[in-house]
């Protein structure tokens, strides 16, 4: 009962938060509150018996990717002037395409739901099933993604390498 | 490689060096309860001297109050009735004071002097304005046995100079006699 | 476990957290006192431990001032973050056997997950202050803190894998099987140190501070009860990595039979906690790309390398 009352608690705040996140005109407004949906969701992961998947939610896009998001907008200097941008692009026609599409997701929650399966009854999945599962059946997935996170860093090295050794020759 | 290393050790070996300060000795002077030694010539308060006849020194010339860089001094000149100069009133602000020590490098008769006191703090800033009473102390201060009228002599009212008492005739610089 | 017991653990630990930042504003400064040849902070009680309270009274008795231009919002929101944040990671932190506020199987993650959202109090307030200064701070921490995660989390997976989990009771007791990890992970512990350091932004890693450059950086623009909490979530922030450190590599609670084992990880903590109030007192703060350089030239290798040979071990031997 208790669990049932968390998980609306949570999902409310997801909801909500992830509404304002969407009509903040203020781009760090909408980030706080993006954080706060994608930490609502982290505790329904973890209600729905998913503590490892919740916790990767917390580390990996609240505290590393939003940090990054946080980080640009540190960066781009945002005036009033962008503001009222803002402002003019939140416009009622604007809405249309997103609200169909979320329709759509609707539809298919709906669907989902009305099909039974009490989302509350999935058992407890710790980091070992979580392990096990990804270096057996899907391994071939962990491995595209690290060589995509590989390329990435060989990328970032050299563009880094090339950047130091021209400081280098600007300092000596 | 071997310079890492060395970074390494020279960033452990100043943890250790530091850590051996642990039973060394503070330096520090614990200062209301034990005083610093404050040297004679300290430049803290300022007092005005008498002579050893327990006269004021002061001539109200004026001088300390012109070389105050911060023009704290304030004095008023009069005349006793022998023609002497002295100060009707003298007063410091010891709020604009800075303990430059000027005032008493130009004073003629030794009079204003600085003193190794420094702990005049006042909750009211008027309270810092010193008058004559307070100023005046009744020794000698720096110099003992020095008195203004005795060695520059001046003349007063019936008395020419070095023809009062205590007091002897005026040196003649132009002469090249002993 | 009776039900006020746990109550009882939670509120204990709230009150010994703050009580111990509270101490350590005091502690922290006697010690520098000492290792410089001062007295430090000596007048306030026996020893001066009356400034603690002192320090606390003042802070909130001074004016709590919102700077107009800035974001109130967030200028607001931002200290309470880190306070939060800190707190939520005490409550994986095993003191003794059964005195915990929750064993959970993912306790190491969720200590990261809290040392990362930490980072959101620095950032922005120092974006919402609206001053270059805080600005400039908050940026270097955000890099600083995003990168040094990432050895963190790469230093503690050796210890995950000795121990095959990511509870904290699981690693104490492996511990007591198979010896500190300080032995066999010794340059997990390294580089787990380097990152607590930075993610706790401390002396020498507080660049985000940099008294020297940025006027007092992030918290350029807070006063009284908010600037407090920057202060309040630092200590904290201290004390949580310490005990994480006596927890992962040097055995928790445990140690020889003559003390209970709250008494050793309490006494472990404190040896920890005075040694980086030894850094803070010894050693010069770097440059900012001395700082990344360090991070991910020498520390990224670092932490692969014994990630890959503990891996080899486990499998292979």
């Amino acid at each position: 009962m208790l669990e049932l009352a968390l998980f609306y608690l949570a999902a409310g705040i997801s909801l909500v938060s992830t509404i304002l996140a969407v009509t903040r005109v203020n781009a760090t407004h909408a980030l706080i509150y993006l954080i706060i949906s994608l930490l609502a969701s982290a505790i329904i992961f973890y209600l729905v018996g998913a503590p490892f998947a919740a916790v990767l939610e917390v580390v990996i896009y609240a505290g590393a990717i939003m940090v990054l998001f946080v980080f640009v907008i540190m960066m781009l200097n945002l005036s009033p002037a962008g503001e009222a941008i803002e402002h003019r692009w939140l416009q009622p026609r604007m809405w249309i395409i997103p609200a169909l599409f979320c329709t759509l997701l609707l539809a298919e929650i709906t669907y989902m739901l009305s099909r039974g399966d009490n989302l509350l009854m999935g058992h407890m999945v710790g980091p070992k099933a979580v392990g096990l599962e990804l270096f057996g059946p899907y391994v071939l997935a962990v491995e595209i993604a690290s060589m995509l996170l590989l390329a990435g860093l060989v990328g970032a090295f050299h563009l880094g390498r090339r950047y130091l050794t021209e400081l280098r020759e600007e300092t000596s | 490689m071997l310079n890492i290393l060395k970074a390494i050790w020279s960033q452990l070996v100043t943890l250790v060096e530091v850590l051996r300060h642990t039973f060394s000795k503070a330096d520090t002077v614990q200062y209301p309860e034990e005083m610093p030694y404050l040297a004679p010539r300290n430049r803290g308060r300022i007092v005005l001297t008498r002579d050893p006849d327990g006269e004021e020194r002061c001539v109200a010339c004026n001088l300390c109050a012109v070389a105050c860089p911060v023009d704290c001094i304030a004095l008023q000149k009069t005349e006793d009735e022998y023609g002497r100069w002295y100060p009707e009133f003298f007063r410091i602000n010891f709020s604009r004071c800075i303990m430059c020590g000027m005032c008493e490098e130009a004073c003629p008769t030794y009079a204003i002097q600085l003193t190794p006191d420094f702990e005049m703090c006042e909750y009211d800033r008027q309270n810092m304005v010193y008058e004559k009473e307070h100023l005046l102390i009744s020794g000698e201060g720096k110099y003992p046995g020095y008195s203004f009228y005795n060695v520059a002599g001046k003349s007063i009212k019936n008395k020419d100079k070095g023809e009062a008492r205590n007091e002897s005739p005026p040196v003649d610089v132009r002469s090249l006699l002993p | 476990m009776p039900g006020w017991l746990i109550y009882f653990i939670i509120f204990g630990t709230i009150f010994g957290a703050f009580g111990g930042a509270a101490v350590l504003i005091w502690f922290e400064r006697r010690l520098l006192g000492i290792w410089q040849d001062r007295l430090g902070p000596n007048r306030v009680g026996p020893l001066g431990i009356g400034l603690a309270l002192a320090d606390v009274i003042k802070l909130f008795a001074k004016e709590d001032w919102v700077p107009p231009f800035a974001d109130k919002f967030v200028f607001v929101f931002a200290p309470t973050a880190i306070v939060m944040a800190m707190l939520l990671g005490f409550a994986v932190v095993p003191f003794a056997p059964g005195i915990h506020v929750i064993d959970l199987n993912i306790a190491l993650l969720f200590f990261m997950g809290m040392t990362s959202l930490a980072v959101y109090s620095v950032m922005l307030g120092g974006l919402a202050s609206n001053n270059k200064y805080a600005l400039l701070g908050g940026l270097r921490s955000a890099a600083q803190m995003v990168s040094y995660e990432v050895f963190m989390g790469l230093s503690l997976m050796g210890v995950v894998m000795l121990t095959g989990s990511f509870s904290l009771v699981d690693i104490v007791n492996t511990q007591a099987e198979k010896g500190w990890f300080v032995f066999s992970q010794f340059f997990g512990f390294v580089a787990f140190m380097m990152a607590g350091i930075a993610e706790s932004h401390r002396l020498p890693f507080d660049l985000p501070e940099a008294e020297h450059e940025l006027v007092a950086g992030f918290h350029t623009e807070y006063s009284g009860m908010k600037f407090g909490m920057f202060m309040v979530g630092e200590y904290l922030g201290l004390i949580l990595i310490s005990s994480m450190i006596c927890t992962i590599f040097f055995g928790g609670w445990l140690g020889p039979d003559f003390l209970p084992p709250i008494f050793w990880f309490t006494i472990k903590t404190f040896v920890f906690i005075c040694f980086f109030i030894l850094l803070r007192a010894a050693i010069p703060r770097p440059r900012y790309d001395q700082l990344m350089i360090f991070g991910w030239q020498y520390l990224l290798p670092l932490t692969l390398i014994n990630l890959l040979v503990t891996g080899a071990v486990v499998l292979w031997l």
